[in-house]
């Protein structure tokens, strides 16, 4: 089965398509994450920190299990845990790992204006190629579930790759063979889907009436999949989308305003090689961050 | 574990109490989902926290820390009150039926024969009622009222759902919903299965809560069945190896004995151990005890222990009292102890009141400590600011640190909880002066025998003539010492039926204990490790998980003991004629001639079922027991007392019985009697436990554990945030009568206020793992906090329940 292919199916702003002959033949793959087999040891995590060679720091507890406390560019899934009392009384630990859901149609992708910093692998793996990445943070805005961050080091952004270098040569993502439950699979969408769907009905005969799959179509669906027991309030889970939907300014950048901002774009990397050769590059001030900073917070709507 | 964890996974029902599995075995946990995905288990968890485990739970029982025994009571009565029992297994494989002596009593919280001036239990009473035969009388109509199930049946009345209720704080609907439950697997097509750890065994009636536990799954018939048994999970990872081996202070390798200091004499030694049966055509196995021992004495002394020394018997300490480390501490407190070797151990952090520790630990002349790690121990004199407050000025005590090698740094055999010996081999060499554990031992050892053979001293033939006989003696391989354990042949071995036939040549390897000999021709380490290394080689390095009837019965993976048995009892497994009661599941059965299956069959291999032989074989009974006996500090039948320090003050049983509100039974110094706090002082009812992203106090040195659970934190509910006037990532203060700490509270829906006797009480959770050589932040020592009383069987401390009071640092 090759699933390890790395075709590129999609590219970020690039306008001529990969080579595509190929693509139909190669199975989508995914990671399903079923919350309901899930005990928050945090295996995951290490294993994902120790294959990626990720050391965040040593923070601090703040009051909850959650730790390291967010996504960080050193920490690439992290678990989120949320307590909840159902409506008969009944305490809930709903424990969700946390990372790149890998979008069918990817918002990060679509809004990163650097050509080849984002691409898409034929089987649907969303992968970040840092040494394209420019640090603009569109990405970020783009991403309905808030995933990609941007390294204080490199100031690029990093990711969940799905192990893509895992996978290219056969192997399951490095937290799928460290989940000690069996709650993370890895391998054809299709038979997961497969799987989920019996996963629901069992769950279903043990009172989760609403229980189901989590592949949110407002994205084209993706290839990190969640079962979740209460599949009709995803929010229950430390804030998943009910309705993840790619930022209507990244559909509208994608969209009519494209010729314009590649337009605009063009004009600013003249006037950068103008500066350049006129007196090199600035140093950006204080205000320049703070109004920089500002937009990006205005793209966030 | 009487079963093992891959067959967790044929349960119906788990009981998950007293334990934490998914947070302390992620890993063995996976068979406790497969058991829910692929055999449709319920999973019920019953702690005074809502846990990593109670996340996957169908149905979640909170229980006040310390009555373990009122909840397992109550299911015993509501077991038997509604006949939820499995009649043939329990008047068949059971001491049910069983007549107890006239003058057994039990009465107010205290058992017959208790001795109120010298607090002592004369036991001659807990005992069945004998015919002239020297058997036991029996009545199998069950009318006799001192037949041991209607013994239990009024023992247990008291233990109703209200008394669950409100000594517990067990909510009776989900208590009830606990007992129906399990009472399901009364059925012979159905199973549970029950699986516990330290927060049965850290208190002060640690070893009756486990008793009861498995009283439960005998009335129910589900000790011996594939999915069912009881199950200890061990929380390091060769703690089990450590208690096979004998590492206790009263016990030898393969839980043989060490003598008291009465037995001086050899032959009653023997014979006291030597279990007569108690019925007709038993086995009780132990009537093999000598050849266990002399082989072990064979294979310490080798030529040196003679049938006329009494196999070295006089070699042997005969211990006056058990030399725990509690009791140590004591006696280094007092003086009696001076010098120290902490071989893997961390004391300092490890053992309750380390106010207690410290002031003991000070008193030393030397303290020796081998660890990969820099633990707190070996700077235990050093002040850390408050994370340890001491005058290094003041500490006389010499530390010796001896940089030791891992077990990823050796190669051999680690035992799981399953009893699987597993073969493993060294990742990596120690780094820089490190050595392994074997070569500072061996060392050691050769050093001293070295200053006998020269300067002489008092009584030295035990160490001068103690078998070495190692290729290099300096460095013992793991291979050798393994195949040592396994045991040998002395001399060549006739078979018993043909005296002209030798079995077993001089110098091979023994093929099983059933080959061990009491006249010295035999040698061997661990009697129960017997067949771990035999001719056919390395069994334990064996990695062949095929499992041909789908059960998870892997008899070619590793090696278990005994005999390489999966299923402890499974010849309970099977009814009178020797079916299995479960056709689905079957572990062995009667063909006709032999006992045979997927198992090795824990009992006489051809024993025909008529003859009436029971299937507990180490029992002089021939049956799993109700009745203690004698056998237990505290009585035969499991009692409820309080934790040495309660929230109640008063046994909720017993509430007029001033002397009935603790385990009587107890080892209390007077020392640690003065240390505990009154619940007027310190209302809070404290426990402390383990975190699923920490190992005890190693992990506390290393980063990526560190990152994902990063600082010291104590777990309390929302009620009693509120009372204290904290939220979540608020620092609070939290003392006990030996000290207080300070941590960050995080705050919980998981652990609730609960009523008992009608007042509030609070829970607070204390993880350990955090000490002042922590990486990144440091921490307090949990065991600041702790109560210095142990379990009146094994000394086990009451680290799971004691008094505190939570306030804002």
């Amino acid at each position: 089965m090759p699933l390890q292919s790395l075709d590129i199916r999609r590219r970020s702003a690039t306008t001529i398509q990969p080579p595509a002959a190929r693509v139909e033949a190669i199975p989508e793959v995914a990671k399903l994450i079923d919350t309901t087999k899930c005990i928050g040891c945090k295996a995951c995590q290490v294993a994902c920190m120790e294959w990626n060679d990720l050391r965040d720091e040593i923070g601090i507890n703040a009051g909850v299990y959650d730790n390291p406390p967010d996504l960080s560019s050193q920490s690439w899934t992290v678990m989120r845990y949320a307590e909840y009392e159902n409506p008969k009384g009944d305490l809930e630990w709903l424990i969700r790992k946390d990372g790149c859901m890998h979008c069918d149609d990817p918002g990060c992708l679509k809004a990163c204006p650097s050509p080849g910093a984002i691409v898409q692998y034929a089987n649907g793996i969303v992968d970040f190629q840092e040494e394209n990445c420019i640090g603009c943070g569109y990405c970020i805005s783009g991403c309905p579930f808030d995933v990609p961050r941007i390294s204080k080091k490199d100031k690029k952004v990093y990711k969940c790759t799905l192990c893509s270098d895992r996978v290219a040569v056969g192997l399951e993502p490095a937290c799928v063979k460290a989940c000690p439950t069996g709650c993370i699979t890895f391998g054809r969408k299709d038979q997961l889907q497969h799987d989920a769907a019996e996963r629901v009905v069992e769950l279903k005969t043990r009172g989760f009436d609403q229980a189901g799959l989590y592949d949110p179509q407002g994205v084209g669906g993706t290839h990190v999949m969640y079962v979740l027991h209460h599949a009709d309030d995803p929010t229950l889970y430390s804030g998943l989308p009910k309705e993840p939907k790619i930022s209507p300014f990244v559909r509208l950048w994608k969209g009519a305003v494209k010729p314009l901002a590649l337009g605009a774009m063009a004009f600013v990397a003249l006037a950068g090689f103008l500066n350049m050769v006129r007196g090199g590059a600035s140093e950006t001030t204080a205000k320049d961050e703070e109004a920089a900073q500002r937009e990006k917070e205005k793209m966030h709507v | 574990m009487t079963n093992h964890w891959v067959d967790i996974k044929n349960a119906d029902v788990v009981l998950v109490m007293g334990g934490n599995a998914a947070e302390a075995h992620p890993c063995g946990f996976k068979w406790v989902i497969e058991a829910k995905q692929h055999n449709n288990a319920k999973l019920i968890v019953v702690d005074p926290r809502f846990t990593r485990t109670a996340a996957v739970a169908d149905l979640y029982v909170p229980i006040r820390s310390g009555t373990d025994i009122i909840f397992l009571g109550g299911v015993i009565k509501y077991l038997l009150d509604y006949d939820f029992i499995n009649h043939e297994y329990v008047k068949n494989y059971t001491d049910f039926t069983f007549i107890v002596r006239e003058d057994f009593n039990f009465a107010d919280g205290f058992y017959s024969g208790w001795d109120s001036d010298k607090n002592t239990y004369d036991k001659a009473s807990w005992d069945y009622e004998k015919g002239p035969d020297g058997f036991v009388k029996t009545d199998p109509t069950l009318k006799h009222p001192r037949c041991v199930g209607n013994l239990m049946k009024k023992h247990y009345a008291a233990y109703t759902p209200e008394m669950v209720e409100r000594a517990c704080g067990s909510p009776r609907d989900k208590f009830l919903q606990t007992c129906k439950l399990l009472a399901t697997c009364c059925a012979t097509d159905r199973v549970a299965t029950m699986l516990y750890a330290l927060g049965w065994c850290h208190h002060s009636v640690g070893t009756q809560n486990v008793r009861i536990g498995a009283m439960v799954q005998l009335l129910m018939g589900n000790i011996g069945a594939a999915g069912g048994g009881t199950q200890a999970l061990r929380g390091h990872s060769n703690v089990q190896g450590l208690t096979d081996l004998g590492l206790l202070s009263n016990q030898l390798p393969g839980y043989l004995t060490l003598p008291n200091d009465p037995e001086q004499d050899y032959g009653a030694f023997i014979e006291k151990r030597t279990r007569k049966p108690l019925r007709k055509n038993q086995m009780s196995y132990w009537q093999n005890y000598s050849k266990f021992h002399v082989s072990l004495m064979k294979s310490w002394w080798g030529a040196a222990a003679t049938a006329q020394n009494n196999w070295c018997y006089d070699y042997l300490p005969k211990h006056d009292k058990q030399y725990d480390v509690l009791q140590q501490m004591d006696m280094m407190f007092n003086g009696e102890m001076n010098g120290f070797i902490c071989q893997g151990f961390n004391p300092l952090a490890t053992v309750p009141d380390k106010a207690r520790t410290t002031e003991a630990l000070s008193k030393l002349k030397y303290l020796v400590v081998m660890d990969p790690l820099a633990v707190e121990t070996a700077e235990f004199w050093q002040s850390h600011g408050a994370y340890n407050d001491v005058d290094a000025s003041k500490i006389a005590t010499e530390v010796f640190r001896l940089p030791s090698g891992c077990f990823a740094e050796e190669d051999g055999a680690i035992v799981n909880s399953s009893r699987w010996l597993q073969w493993h081999w060294a990742g990596a060499k120690p780094p820089g002066e490190a050595r392994l554990d074997i070569e500072f031992m061996s060392e050691l050892f050769l050093h001293l025998r070295k200053l006998y053979q020269t300067e002489g001293g008092a009584y030295p033939d035990p160490i001068l003539n103690l078998s070495w006989p190692y290729a290099h003696a300096h460095e013992p391989t793991p291979e050798e010492i393994a195949k040592e354990y396994n045991g040998k042949a002395l001399v060549d071995l006739a078979d018993p039926k043909d005296p002209t036939k030798i079995v077993r040549k001089a110098g091979e390897q023994v093929a099983g204990f059933g080959e061990l000999k009491d006249d010295g021709s035999t040698a061997c380490g661990c009697w129960i490790y017997a067949g771990c290394w035999t001719e056919a080689g390395n069994a334990m390095a064996r990695r062949d998980n095929s499992d041909p009837t789908g059960i998870g019965q892997t008899r070619n993976w590793s090696w278990a003991w005994p005999a390489n048995r999966r299923i402890l009892y499974n010849r309970a497994s099977c009814d009178l004629a020797g079916k299995p009661f479960n056709q689905s599941r079957k572990l062995i059965e009667w063909n006709g001639k032999t006992w045979s299956g997927v198992d090795v069959p824990d009992f006489k291999a051809d024993e025909d079922p008529a003859n009436g032989m029971g299937p507990f074989i180490m029992q002089p009974e021939g049956v799993a027991r109700f009745f203690g006996g004698g056998s237990m500090a505290e009585g035969p039948f499991p009692v409820h007392y309080e934790p040495f320090e309660s929230p109640v003050g008063y046994n909720p049983l017993f509430p007029d019985k001033k002397d009935a509100v603790n385990n009587p039974a107890a080892r209390v110094f007077k020392r640690d009697r003065e240390s505990l706090g009154k619940k007027e002082e310190f209302p809070h009812v404290a426990t402390t436990y383990r975190l699923t992203e920490h190992f005890h106090y190693w992990t506390e040195h290393s980063h990526l554990n560190q990152v994902v659970q990063p600082q010291q934190f104590v777990e309390i509910g929302e009620g009693l945030a509120k009372e204290v006037g904290v939220k979540a990532g608020d620092w609070v203060k939290v003392s006990s009568n030996r000290g207080s700490i300070n941590a960050v509270a995080v705050v919980t829906k998981r652990i609730k206020v609960m009523q008992i006797e009608g007042k509030p009480v609070h829970h607070v959770g204390i993880p350990i793992h955090w000490g002042f050589k922590a990486l990144g932040k440091p921490g307090y020592i949990a065991n600041t906090l702790t109560v210095a009383i142990g379990d009146a069987n094994s000394q086990t401390p009451e680290f799971k329940s004691f008094l505190v009071k939570v306030e804002r640092a």
